[in-house]
């Protein structure tokens, strides 16, 4: 029912957006209790590519990415007003479950939290329950391949999880992620815990998997943006008349307009590190 | 000026930076050795203690032959044709323990999960304090709730049970463990932190396959923590046995009949007038000893169980 694997103007990158969008989101506005944190969005993320969400800390880059596997269900008083679309299904319509959704769309997080079982489990503890039939021994091979620690670890697969440096854990973590055969992954800073060298090596992972994924990554690093993303937004927060901060998207564009010939004003100083 | 000068060159406003730590060597070490003698006092203690029943239990087995201790069926070392069957106690002991596990353990875990994963927050700050104070109830209160009340009910429903039983204190006991399972567990599961909930729901998985799949076995060390309490304080729990399942030491695993549980009898023997010289007094040394070997096994079992099993999540 979601497929879009016979759209033919995929194989092309540069026409991106005459490509249907994975996921679209309509006139999204998130509150926390009574307070709105996010206002209005509209935003379609095309498939297989990398999306990054940029913006200062605090102005909803993680409440918004949270919206796209329904992650905001689980905060209490969380609440999310508007359309969410998925390959033009609305995720927030009554019939959807959203264990089913987090299925489809696979998250990996800014602190790396792997489970405390062995390294094995981890990859296969999503995947048995889901009912995977297939080999689950081969999955977990594959998962960490695909998340390009397998040679590191396959000699410990008994061993926990937690036994791992923060950068392998994290690619465990992604490993896991697409042990589930997720077709989008959510990743929200997934570097920013890591050293320079495995972040690199995460970055070099997620041009590798966008073949087969679409991705949407918030993160802090500028360079990441520019370096790894095909499309940028940039979101920022304004002060509210109750003195809080409202996050709303000021710019959406190809990562190369936004940081070489953005729009608006807001997104040059923010790109340029003149920023206050 | 100080008395010792630093060997390090002194930095630029020196003065204005005057810590009082010319005592500080002294007080580092005197408070450091108070320390150490509070941790001495605990540890003497135990020590004591076990030297105590290691002492008495072995002038015991000097008059009565460890082979009678646990073979004989009779336990009636107060009689003239003295019987020192140990096993008639601890059947009891058993007994009613079991009994109060089986209420205590799955009622206690349950109500931790639902607490620390289902109830709101609100219900929970209410719960959680109330659990605390029915933990604090002494167990003389329960020991007259299980005679004059559990007991009366249960004997219109089952028949031939006798107004001392092993059935009504086993029940109530179990009642009187379950808050510092239920308490106990709750923080155990409660302290797994929110990242590996959120990394299980984000694989999708339901609330039900989060907790058994990732929250309880990341939990597990405190919560077997928790049921190795519940056993001990069965084992040991004295009030409830002593008021409502009788002084009756009988070999039988029949909950409707009254027995007498190893902790019951050595109340009635140090309550009693018995000479503390005599043998029947040091029987209650040796049954003492019985006790703390029970509860010992008990938690090295549960020591390793929790090194085996455990998924330590720090
Ligand atoms: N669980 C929550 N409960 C209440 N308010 C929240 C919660 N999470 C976020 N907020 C509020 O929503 C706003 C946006 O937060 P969010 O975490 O989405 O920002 P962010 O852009 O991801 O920031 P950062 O870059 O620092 O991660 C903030 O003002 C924050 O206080
Ligand atoms: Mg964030």
């Amino acid at each position: 029912m979601m497929s879009n694997m016979t759209n033919p103007t995929m194989i092309s990158d540069s026409h991106a957006h005459t490509q249907e969008p994975a996921l679209k989101m309509e006139g999204v506005s998130i509150y926390y209790g009574s307070t709105p944190a996010i206002r209005e969005v509209y935003l379609d993320i095309p498939p297989h590519q990398i999306t990054a969400f940029i913006g200062p800390s605090g102005c909803g880059k993680s409440t918004v990415l949270r919206c796209f596997n329904r992650t905001n269900d689980l905060i209490p008083g969380a609440q999310v007003k508007g359309n969410v679309f998925f390959h033009g299904v609305n995720l927030y319509s009554k019939k959807i479950d959203p264990v089913e959704v987090r299925r489809r769309i696979g998250m990996v997080f800014q602190k790396p939290n792997p489970f405390p079982k062995s390294i094995y489990e981890n990859i296969a503890f999503g995947a048995r329950i889901n009912g995977y039939q297939g080999n689950m021994d081969q999955l977990v091979e594959n998962s960490l391949r695909k998340a390009a620690i397998w040679d590191e670890v396959k000699d410990k697969l008994k061993e926990s999880g937690l036994s791992l440096s923060g950068g392998q854990q994290q690619r465990l973590c992604i490993a896991r992620a697409i042990a589930i055969q997720p077709e989008v992954i959510l990743m929200d800073e997934p570097c920013s815990a890591l050293d320079p060298i495995s972040t690199l090596r995460i970055e070099e992972l997620m041009q590798e998997l966008k073949a087969q994924y679409t991705i949407v990554i918030v993160t802090h690093n500028m360079q990441q943006a520019s370096r790894v993303s095909d499309k940028t937004a940039f979101f920022n927060a304004e002060a509210t008349e109750q003195g809080g901060k409202l996050g709303y998207l000021v710019e959406y564009n190809d990562t190369v307009n936004i940081f070489t010939n953005p729009k608006q004003e807001y997104t040059r100083d923010y790109v340029s590190g003149r920023f206050g | 000026m100080k008395s010792h000068p630093s060997p390090l060159a002194r930095s630029q406003d020196a003065q204005m930076w005057q810590p009082k730590r010319n005592l500080s060597k002294w007080s580092e070490q005197l408070v450091k050795y108070i320390f150490a003698a509070f941790a001495l006092i605990s540890v003497a203690t135990t020590l004591g203690i076990v030297f105590t029943l290691i002492f008495e239990t072995f002038e015991f087995f000097r008059e009565v032959p460890i082979f009678r201790f646990l073979t004989e069926t009779q336990w009636t070392p107060l009689f003239t044709n003295a019987k020192f069957g140990i096993w008639v106690l601890v059947s009891a002991t058993f007994m009613t323990s079991v009994i109060a596990l089986f209420v205590a353990l799955p009622v206690g875990l349950l109500a931790a999960i639902c607490l620390s994963e289902y109830a709101s927050p609100r219900v929970r700050q209410w719960l959680k304090p109330t659990l605390e104070i029915l933990a604090g109830v002494p167990t003389v209160v329960y020991g007259y709730f299980a005679l004059l009340f559990i007991t009366p009910i249960l004997q219109t429903f089952i028949p031939g049970l006798k107004t001392f039983n092993g059935l009504s204190a086993g029940l109530v006991m179990g009642i009187a463990i379950l808050p510092f399972v239920a308490s106990l567990s709750e923080d155990a599961i409660y302290a797994v932190p929110q990242s590996l909930r959120q990394g299980s729901y984000a694989l999708g998985t339901t609330k039900r396959e989060t907790i058994t799949g990732v929250v309880l076995p990341a939990a597990l060390s405190g919560i077997v923590a928790s049921f190795v309490l519940a056993v001990a304080r069965a084992v040991g729990e004295t009030m409830i046995v002593t008021i409502a399942a009788g002084s009756n030491p009988t070999l039988t695993f029949d909950p409707r009949v009254p027995v007498q549980t190893m902790t019951a009898f050595i109340v009635q023997v140090s309550l009693g007038d018995t000479p503390a010289t005599s043998l029947a007094f040091k029987t209650i040394f040796a049954v003492g000893m019985m006790l703390f070997l029970m509860t010992f096994v008990l938690n090295i079992f549960s020591f390793w169980f929790v090194r085996r099993f455990q998924e330590k999540y720090e």
